[in-house]
């Protein structure tokens, strides 16, 4: 089967065409004058008005609410055309003839009439018209098992180029393993089936999608030329990959991440990293779990980390500020609003407590349980979203030890927390003994942040949580 | 095909209610079925199951379903017309889109629905609501309920216990109802009532009616005895066994493809894209410092995404070029608060830092977001 594809008819779509046709390209000029074309022999196809087939319980008119197609598309019997409602009906029209949709006949919204022109479809002339019965009412006919498959236990016709494949190669529709629609059988289908049998090469598939490289009989290596020696040969399998390239607008979470990491850019950023031992904060942990439950509240080790942190910036507080776009002011800030990364369906957010500095643990627990749930229902509001002057990403939780976080613009500092893992450690007496050890990776501005007092700060913070009572002298 | 794979599979994986032959089995005229969810994307896949994978020629069928609570919405309205979204998420209401025409309804287990699945052929709504008068007179026949020419069902000849939806496709059609036994009426007056103001769409509207529930007529009545009347009913007008199968929609052997169906009812892109298109002009009245400000917004919607954004703030209010980078923003994002809300607080982080600039923003976005 072979088409022409004439390049002033841009309408058609090489895709889905399955017929032999010849254009004039003077007729194609025309296009527009629909009703000369109806039984012109200049044309290749024959235009058909579909109309609107009956709804059922003496409706006559309907609403159109919208269109599957548009002109120029190519459609298939069976294919959806057009969603119609009335008086609480929403009614599928489907397209009972194969070919293109030359005109359709109503817009969004417009009253369409039961029995009136739908729209105007060009089937192929030498296919002639199916008749005007749903077709699902087969005709009786010979070599049925040629042009008959059974969907949804109704003896159905095939489409055309169906029906003429099957009966040319005496092919029993029955045998073939349908991929269409309802598991309908498709041309390719037959195709398929045929190259299996016989491994023949496939005539070049009109379907951009489906593009089986063409089949060798034999897929060899060059020769060796030791033949004593036996190489096995391998025998190249056909990989028929249906996969297109999709290309998707940047909107929503995808773009607001864009923009973030775009302006973090301008920011040096370097990197440090510690292991923490938290063996001692674990055992904590498990002791005040069910005291915080009994509150209501899930304790995890984020509420630790954060108070922890929020400690250290009162130590180091450039760790907590902000340099404005000319790099001439550095800005302390004086809350430390510590920005907590959550991975939500829609993608990465980052919600924070507000004034970490005057929060208790449990205080800080509460407030990430709201904000957890809240960025789960995809329910938070600007102010958790705004104001955060330090972030914590809790990484560990998906996976993963040492990271390389990326500053969110303003600030000028970020944490990056791997899993927890336990591992042989030694200690003072010089034995081994099981330790529960995190990685946390920061990253900080280089323009008014050096390394010292990253390390500084880490060490600070560190000890804080590989000694939690030390964390009762500093808390506030 | 599929017909032939479930016929072998075993009537075990369905839990029946009398011990009888496969729930598939096409010997008799028809087939009552229930589901064991209540989740509505879940039952409404079994909707769309029937309808594109049932040969109804030999059997019709009839399934029962109840939901927790939610919102459903008419294959063609919008969302933001017809309910109060805001409400939606802070309860926690699930809201879904059905593929049948017709109004809004709210759901919740104190509500049955019943679907008539049919050949297109058979399609006959008035038939099947006159079933349901006809089970509810058998059972109390004090009832005093009708059928309106709009296909409700009204009790007391004035309020709503009914209402009416269908789909047709090329072969098969469903005809479902609702039916109130004890519904939260409160929940569900205010989930129905939009506070979104200045819409203008041609999407199907609701037409809003006083509703009663079976059960303040009469407290015997529950959900249960009435589903079991319906079913009788059906039973014996298609002579067929009062036998109910249960039916779990998220077995995938029975019904093959089931989840799919049931992920694509929960996508954004149907829920709220399939929103034909509308225009909102509004003026949001922002109380800033010791003033109000009135900002004239217009904004068109396509496919549930802002098409067009104009917003007329006074000159100067926010700095041009911070004003242009919001439209931007906004102009083919999801009509959606929390896409928005992620947007502009993404902004802020890249603007300068001064507070008043961020103060007016964050008034703007939030007032902005609202209108979702």
């Amino acid at each position: 089967v072979c088409i022409h594809r004439v390049r002033s008819c841009s309408s058609i779509r090489f895709i889905k065409s399955k017929y032999v046709c010849v254009f004039d390209k003077s007729a194609l000029k025309f296009s527009h004058q629909q009703r000369l074309f109806r039984t012109s022999a200049v044309s290749c196809g024959q235009i058909v008005q579909f109309k609107l087939s009956d709804i059922g319980e003496g409706i006559t008119e309907v609403t159109v609410k919208e269109w599957y197609v548009k002109e120029g598309d190519s459609v298939s019997q069976f294919d959806s055309i057009c969603e119609v409602q009335s008086d609480k009906a929403s009614v599928t029209i489907t397209s009972r003839y194969d070919g293109i949709i030359r005109k359709l006949h109503y817009s969004i919204d417009d009253i369409a009439f039961v029995g009136k022109p739908l729209v105007d479809i060009e089937i192929d002339a030498s296919k002639g018209v199916a008749s005007e019965e749903d077709v699902v009412e087969t005709p009786p006919m010979s070599h049925e098992e040629h042009t008959h498959q059974e969907i949804k236990g109704h003896k159905t016709l095939a489409t055309p180029a169906v029906r003429r494949l099957a009966m040319e190669n005496n092919i029993k529709l029955s045998e073939i393993v349908g991929t269409g629609k309802d598991n309908r059988i498709l041309k390719e289908d037959i195709l398929n089936y045929l190259a299996k049998q016989t491994g023949a090469i496939l005539p070049p598939s009109p379907k951009a999608e489906i593009v089986p490289p063409a089949r060798k009989t034999e897929a060899v290596p060059a020769a060796p030329k030791d033949k004593a020696r036996k190489i096995p040969v391998p025998v190249s399998r056909p990989i028929a990959f249906s996969g297109k390239d999709r290309a998707e607008p940047v909107t929503g979470f995808q773009k607001a991440m864009v923009k973030t990491m775009s302006a973090a850019l301008k920011i040096p950023h370097f990197g440090y990293s510690d292991e923490v031992d938290l063996t001692q904060l674990v055992q904590l942990r498990e002791e005040l779990k069910p005291v915080a439950e009994m509150r209501g509240v899930k304790l995890s080790f984020m509420p630790f980390f954060i108070k922890a942190a929020s400690l250290g910036l009162l130590q180091y507080p450039i760790l907590n500020a902000s340099l404005d776009e000319n790099c001439q002011n550095v800005t302390y800030k004086a809350s430390h609003n510590i920005g907590v990364a959550m991975d939500t369906e829609q993608g990465l957010i980052v919600p924070n407590v507000k004034n970490v500095q005057v929060c208790s643990v449990f205080d800080i627990a509460v407030e990430l349980n709201r904000l957890q749930s809240l960025g789960s229902a995809g329910q938070l509001g600007t102010s958790d979203l705004t104001g955060g002057t330090f972030t914590l990403s809790n990484i560990g939780t998906i996976g993963g030890t040492y990271a390389k976080p990326v500053i969110l613009p303003p600030e000028v500092a970020i944490g990056a927390l791997g899993k927890i893992q336990v591992l042989p450690r030694f200690n003072g007496k010089g034995e081994v003994f099981k330790a529960q050890i995190m990685n946390v990776s920061w990253s900080a501005d280089h323009r008014i942040i050096d390394g010292a007092t990253m390390a500084r700060f880490s060490n600070l913070w560190k000890s804080y949580l590989e000694n939690p009572a030390s964390m009762l002298l500093d808390l506030k | 095909m599929v017909l032939q794979s479930l016929r072998n599979c075993l009537w075990l994986s369905c839990v029946l209610r009398t011990p009888k032959a496969c729930f598939w089995s096409t010997a008799s005229g028809g087939l009552i079925i229930q589901s064991v969810s209540n989740d509505v994307y879940q039952n409404l896949a079994v909707e769309d199951w029937i309808h594109d994978h049932m040969d109804l020629e030999k059997q019709q069928v009839l399934f029962l379903w109840r939901n927790s609570p939610a919102v459903v919405i008419g294959r063609h309205q919008n969302p933001w017309q017809e309910c109060n979204l805001r409400l939606l998420r802070q309860k926690n209401i699930k809201l879904a889109r059905r593929r049948s025409g017709g109004g809004t309804v709210y759901h919740d287990l104190g509500n049955i629905n019943l679907t008539f699945f049919t050949t297109r052929k058979k399609y006959e709504r008035m038939e099947n609501l006159k079933l349901i008068v006809k089970a509810l007179k058998a059972l109390r026949p004090q009832l005093d309920v009708q059928v309106t020419d709009r296909y409700d069902i009204l009790l007391d000849r004035q309020y709503k216990i009914s209402g009416t939806a269908a789909k047709l496709g090329r072969t098969s059609a469903y005809h479902h109802c609702t039916l109130l036994c004890n519904a939260d009426k409160s929940v569900l007056s205010s989930v129905l009532k939009s506070p979104y103001k200045g819409l203008k769409s041609n999407a199907t509207p609701s037409v809003p009616a006083s509703v009663k529930n079976l059960f303040e007529e009469d407290p015997s009545l529950t959900s249960e005895i009435l589903l079991d009347a319906i079913a009788k009913e059906y039973a014996v007008q298609h002579q067929i066994d009062h036998h109910i199968t249960l039916i779990n929609p998220v077995d995938e052997t029975l019904l093959p493809g089931i989840s799919n169906k049931t992920k694509e009812l929960q996508t954004w892109e149907w829920v709220y894209g399939k929103t034909p298109k509308f225009s909102i002009s509004t003026c949001l009245n922002m109380a800033y410092k010791d003033s109000v400000i009135d900002v004239k917004v217009n904004m068109d919607v396509k496919h549930g995404r802002i098409e067009v954004c104009n917003i007329d703030l006074p000159e100067q209010w926010l700095p041009p070029g911070q004003y242009n980078e919001l439209v931007k923003s906004l102009t083919g994002s999801k009509f959606c608060p929390n896409e928005i809300t992620t947007l502009v607080t993404t902004l802020l982080r890249v603007c300068p830092q001064d507070n008043e600039l961020h103060s007016r923003w964050s008034l703007l976005c939030e007032n902005m977001i609202r209108l979702m």
